[in-house]
């Protein structure tokens, strides 16, 4: 029996769409009581929330945690810790991790070491393929059981679109999503830039914004054919943005996200080389990322993602093609969320909605919203806490943050998951 | 504490790496890439080029300029010509040169690129010329050696090849004399083509009349006509009434991804031949970086031929490469304290 009192917060809900000044009362995990205090609710623990905000906690659709496998980057303890600081309380994690989560067992192991070690809820996408190899189906019903709430291909390949036809009219058959990271690999394969005129003057070798719509183009046909829900991540060009654009206004059940850093970030970054920029998919045009910037502004994007892909530094210390691809970007998605906010690009409400109801709505998963009777993981920041990004002070293993030396306005400051508090700045 | 801005610059050539190749004084540290670089500082390599040129055709082709420093050849791709016109002119200007050559020894049997220079920087030497099949690899050294040694580029993956665009600058500063009324124009394999990036920069920057390039849409990079080019892809037109014609090597490989039919084909279509260069100026040079392929890009008579230049440009990369290397290495101590204290 545990009681938590958050008092005196301003709480913003996007899905009731309410903000008040008020209390949240917390019992045995669950929010019983948001609005005034209940009467002779007698709390073990009190945060006083005066000046702050508070959220539901942020749901993040795509994060590398690097275990099982590369746990020289990074492990599900580090990772989750660094999450919980930055509000966010449920994950994501692909199946590419080593082994591949292709099998319950994977599952259970990852399950295993995150009833141990994690500091917020794990999810799993179960492989599309066995081994990612884009040959044979996982065994998808197994998955399921298992607890994979999606499956999916990752970047890798499935060349024949026949498997890959199947492997969509399979999912649907257990009514899986299917998670979609869009790439014609013959397209992109040996690319390490977006292929326009920056690539073209460093003499990298570009991948062209047609790596992503064909394969784009030929999931929605398949996608319309076998019926399967559908949700394309990490979108990279404008033209990628009008075919999801065309894919919901023609009713098919798709929705998609964007990683924080491509509304912020584009090709004129890596201009010196700095392969702290190196992203796949790469970062695109000026025109693609307002391009992107509006597709979350009319909704044409659901979601705004970490892509968290943390690397030990030795990873990034080589001539730009050969560095391996990602940053660490936990702890940048609230601050460069609510930077869309001052940049006003959305507003509050919706800035919040992108990081915790939808993302939640995306995962078939009950949470991302303040509601009496909901289980209560809730982020309480700082709206006003100006601050400056020093990789020092990062939580994750990464330091792999071209975002270092930015200043940011809004900072976590509390994050409670399941009632209890797993984060606290007071410390 | 200085508070940074929250956005890094979004200029191409502003951005603090890219002057990494010029110190304090705005004098070559390192010679990484032609971009970015003034016309006063081309110019200067091309007139001390001239200077050593001269040195060349003595009988004693050899002076004291760089006695006691250390040069290190270091190739991570294999070369024979760059090599050794580098290490001629290391040894012209009295440098002890070493040659290493990396792709068959350290970095195949796990050692990274940066424990590779570690180890040679312990061995005290002042100077790397570095050749590396990764776009970029000459500006990832030259941020992370020690800030005595100094950096040559001599050819990163598609990117960069600045003395070899120096050395063709000189040749057709010998034979043309001024830039501004120049139709240059540059055939062949440009989207693989480091060589043709870096004559592209050498030629704005040194105000060339009309640039222009002429290749296949397969073997165009995307956007080039940002880099300050017209793009052609008919080789009659391209050439017409062209000063000075630039041959681009083609790799065999290319048939392989699908970029090109045949080399017959691509020599039937851009092949520069005795016919096809009818249509250029009667006075115009034809130049090629080497090694040819004969009967590929170029017809045998045309590289033997009265408008060739390709030799000179093997002897005058000697004169070129020594001035670029004296320059970057031959600052003189003193006036870099005495131009701090100003």
């Amino acid at each position: 029996m545990s009681r938590l009192l958050i008092s005196n917060g301003l709480i913003l809900d996007p899905v009731s769409e309410t903000v008040k000044t008020s209390s949240v009362c917390i019992e045995d995990g669950k929010i019983i009581a948001l609005g005034d205090a209940l009467p002779g609710f007698e709390p073990d623990k009190t945060i006083d929330a005066t000046g702050l905000i508070i959220s539901a906690g942020i749901v993040d659709l795509c994060a590398r945690l690097r275990e099982p496998g590369l746990e020289f980057k990074a492990n599900i303890q580090s990772e989750t810790i660094a999450a919980a600081s930055a509000g966010i309380t449920t994950l994501c994690c692909p199946p590419d991790t080593d082994p591949v989560i292709d099998e319950p067992a994977v599952v259970e192991l990852i399950h295993h070491k995150t009833l141990m070690a994690a500091h917020t809820k794990v999810l799993t996408l179960g492989a599309l393929t066995t081994g990612l190899k884009g040959q044979l189906l996982s065994e998808m019903a197994a998955l399921q059981t298992a607890g994979c709430v999606g499956v999916s291909n990752t970047r890798r390949p499935v060349e024949s679109t026949q498997v890959l036809k199947r492997a969509y009219a399979y999912a649907a058959n257990y009514d899986m999503a299917v998670f979609i990271e869009p790439d014609d690999h013959w397209l992109s394969a040996g690319g390490c830039a977006h292929d326009g005129r920056v690539a073209s003057r460093l003499g990298l070798q570009g991948i062209p914004v047609s790596a992503e719509t064909v394969a784009i183009s030929r999931s929605l046909m398949l996608i319309a054919e076998t019926g399967v829900k559908a949700h394309f991540g990490r979108l990279s060009s404008a033209h990628a943005v009008r075919l999801i654009a065309d894919a919901k206004d023609q009713g098919l059940p798709v929705t998609a996200d964007v990683s924080a850093h491509q509304l912020f970030l584009n090709e004129m970054d890596i201009s010196s080389f700095n392969s702290i920029y190196h992203v796949l998919p790469p970062l695109r045009s000026q025109r693609d990322m307002e391009a992107l910037r509006r597709g979350v502004q009319d909704g044409v994007i659901d979601a705004i993602c970490s892509d968290h892909q943390p690397h030990e530094i030795d990873a990034k210390q080589a001539p730009f093609a050969s560095t391996e691809p990602g940053i660490s970007s936990l702890e940048t998605l609230l601050p460069l969320s609510l930077r869309l906010v001052r940049e006003q690009v959305v507003p509050t409400y919706t800035a919040l909605s992108l990081i915790t109801s939808k993302p939640a709505a995306i995962l078939g998963i009950s949470a991302g919203t303040l509601r009496e009777g909901e289980i209560a993981d809730i982020c309480i920041y700082d709206p006003d806490a100006d601050w400056q990004l020093d990789t020092e002070s990062m939580l994750s293993h990464g330091k792999n943050t071209p975002f270092e030396g930015w200043n940011f306005q809004g900072k976590n400051r509390y994050t409670i998951i399941n009632g209890e508090l797993v984060f606290s700045s007071d410390q | 504490m200085v508070n940074k801005p929250s956005k890094p610059t979004d200029s191409l050539i502003g951005n603090d790496n890219w002057n990494i190749q010029l110190d304090r004084n705005g004098r070559l540290k390192h010679f990484l890439t032609v971009e970015g670089l003034g016309s006063e500082i081309l110019t200067s390599i091309l007139d001390t080029a001239e200077s050593f040129a001269n040195v060349n055709e003595q009988r004693v082709k050899k002076v004291p300029i760089l006695r006691g420093k250390t040069i290190v050849n270091l190739f991570f791709e294999a070369s024979t010509r760059t090599r050794t016109t580098f290490e001629l002119a290391a040894k012209r200007l009295s440098a002890d040169i070493l040659n290493i050559n990396i792709s068959t020894s350290a970095t195949t049997k796990g050692e990274s690129l940066l424990d590779t220079l570690q180890n040679l920087q312990a061995m005290l030497c002042d100077m790397f010329i570095v050749r590396h099949s990764d776009s970029g690899a000459a500006h990832f050294i030259a941020s992370h050696v020690a800030p005595h040694i100094s950096v040559i580029n001599a050819g990163d993956g598609w990117h960069a090849h600045p003395t070899q665009a120096m050395l063709d600058m000189f040749t057709i500063r010998r034979f043309k004399g001024d830039f501004g009324n120049l139709r240059v124009a540059i055939v062949g394999d440009l989207l693989h083509s480091r060589v043709a990036r870096s004559q592209i920069h050498a030629l704005n920057t040194l105000n060339t009349g009309d640039v222009r390039v002429i290749a296949p849409r397969t073997l165009v990079p995307n956007d080039i006509e940002d880099m300050g080019v017209k793009v052609y892809h008919d080789l009659a037109k391209g050439v017409k009434d062209a000063d000075v014609i630039i041959m681009l090597r083609l790799q065999k490989e290319r048939m392989q991804g699908a970029l090109l039919p045949s080399e017959h084909e691509y020599y039937s279509e851009y092949g520069l031949t005795e016919d096809k260069l009818k249509a250029a100026k009667d006075d115009a040079i034809v130049m090629h970086p080497g090694p040819i392929n004969r009967g590929v890009e170029i017809e045998s008579s045309v590289a033997d031929g009265p408008r060739s230049v390709i030799l000179n440009q093997v002897t005058y990369g000697i004169a070129v490469r020594m001035a670029i290397m004296s320059m970057v290495l031959g600052r003189e101590p003193e006036a870099e304290i005495s131009g701090e204290e100003q």
